[in-house]
């Protein structure tokens, strides 16, 4: 499936640009993982590292936004596998909180995600980034830098 | 530091997209106002004395040693007066929540400006439009041509249309505040360097509030203020209902907490936050006691209208700045 996403894909088509929040415990290494194991993925995704996932402020994602991401992906230690104890919880508010705010600024929802992704699962990593990469061409470039320039 | 030698400060003020409540709030300085006159001569003031803008137009430029600007910057006519205060002002305050982030008025960012004309030319229960007619920015009649401001589609605060020296958050500014700044400027008091927030402090209104707290918050459900007796004594986060103050300014003396009400951000976010909101979604996401997804977003949803309450005064200076339409 993910290698059947590679190849539809034309030079033509739209090339979203992801901005990821990859944990330092669990996500960066199951992304890791990824390129060591040589798996191929969508190349559209620009890695953050951050020391968990719940170092990540809601501000983070909308400066993202702001400055031209189509797509943010947030990604940390599984339920109860949190280097700190509950960093990932505290993201998962956050998560649900911000997506209600961001669609009442009309930011589509498939455009944030949050995944969980272990220091073993390089798989999973490449897939989360395939399907977002698929799902973000679909929706096309986002709007929410040029609104900004816009403002009258 | 005498006075008695220097001449007296040109002083005006101007109300943009506002409501008038920050020009009240000068008013509200009740008897110290004689402490002001003594060391100011207002020239302009749209609510109190009658000069025109023409008036205004024809004075030498900085020469007007401060303009309290308020309100919110919606259409042309603003613009204008804006560039032009800020030409004739030696130094141009931007005065209340409107002026500072947007404020009020900066809530229909959430909406554009065709919405806006329907629901208040067409739709609104105390209109009476059956022809929907809508203002224009010319028309020709008999007499002449007629000319009204245009109606832009975002609103913005004054920052974002010329250069501010000083900031008083608000809405409106606490009076006492007002006249410590404006006293340190007639004084000729050293003064902070141009783009401060002066009449309210760095640090959050969690600082001074008189409520009792616990250090590890956490909240089970969350309540529209009128949904639950307060009782008056504890913190209103815990209690489940959301208050700005963890995310806001302190400098307005909790002003609403002491009325039993909890904050809603007036003052602005505090010296290091990026953006007015985002600080709070922290906060909320942080005392919530849940952490299966569907609970979290069973909690979600009893935050009414985030977009509404986390950035009430702050719209047009939040990073997004408008709802996509």
């Amino acid at each position: 499936m993910n290698d059947q996403i590679f190849v539809e894909k034309s030079k033509t088509e739209f090339e979203p640009t992801i901005i990821a929040f990859l944990c330092n415990w669990c996500s960066y290494t199951g992304a890791d993982l990824a390129g060591t194991s040589r798996m191929k993925y969508e190349p559209h995704v620009r890695v953050i590292r951050v020391m968990c996932s719940g170092r990540v402020e809601p501000a983070f994602v909308l400066k993202a936004f702001a400055e031209g991401a189509d797509g943010v992906l947030i990604c940390g230690c599984h339920p109860g596998d949190c280097h700190y104890h509950s960093g990932n919880y505290k993201t998962l508010r956050r998560y649900h909180l911000l997506t209600k705010y961001l669609e009442q600024m009309g930011i589509q929802k498939d455009r944030f995600q949050l995944s969980w992704v272990s220091a073993s699962e390089g798989r999973l990593f490449a897939d989360v980034v395939n399907t977002m990469t698929h799902v973000l061409r679909k929706l096309g470039p986002s709007p929410i830098r040029e609104n900004i320039r816009n403002l009258a | 530091m005498g006075t008695e030698n220097k001449p007296k400060l040109k002083v005006a003020i101007y109300w943009a997209s506002a409501c008038g409540g920050c020009c009240v709030s000068v008013l509200d300085v009740h008897e110290k106002l004689l402490d002001v006159i003594a060391l100011a001569d207002i020239v302009f003031w749209p609510i109190a004395i009658d000069v025109k803008y023409k008036n205004v137009e024809t004075m030498p430029d900085r020469s007007i040693d401060v303009c309290l600007f308020n309100g919110a910057i919606r259409n042309s006519e603003n613009v204008e007066m804006a560039k032009m205060l800020r030409q004739k002002a030696k130094v141009l305050v931007a005065y209340g929540s409107c002026a500072h982030l947007g404020g009020i008025p900066g809530l229909a960012n959430l909406k554009t400006k065709e919405e806006v004309f329907r629901r208040v030319y067409e739709e609104s229960e105390s209109t009476a439009n059956s022809d929907k007619i809508r203002p224009q920015t010319h028309i020709k009649v008999p007499e002449g041509s007629l000319e009204l401001p245009e109606f832009y589609n975002d609103v913005r605060s004054l920052r974002q249309v010329v250069p501010v020296d000083y900031f008083l958050p608000g809405c409106p500014p606490q009076t006492e505040r007002f006249v410590e700044v404006f006293l340190a400027i007639a004084k000729g008091e050293t003064l902070p360097p141009p783009g401060s927030i002066v009449g309210a402090c760095d640090k959050a209104q969690c600082e001074s509030c008189s409520r009792t707290r616990t250090e590890n918050k956490s909240v089970k459900s969350f309540h529209r203020p009128w949904q639950i007796k307060d009782d008056g004594v504890s913190c209103f986060l815990e209690q489940g209902v959301v208050c700005m103050g963890p995310a806001t300014r302190g400098g307005c003396g909790n002003r609403c907490i002491q009325g039993n009400f909890p904050c809603t951000g007036c003052y602005g976010p505090t010296a290091e936050s990026p953006d007015p909101g985002a600080g709070m979604m922290s906060a909320i996401a942080t005392i919530m006691d849940a952490s299966d997804p569907v609970e979290v977003e069973k909690m979600v949803n009893q935050v009414h209208d985030p977009a509404g309450t986390f950035y009430r005064y702050s719209v047009p200076s939040s990073i997004l700045r408008r709802a996509l339409r």
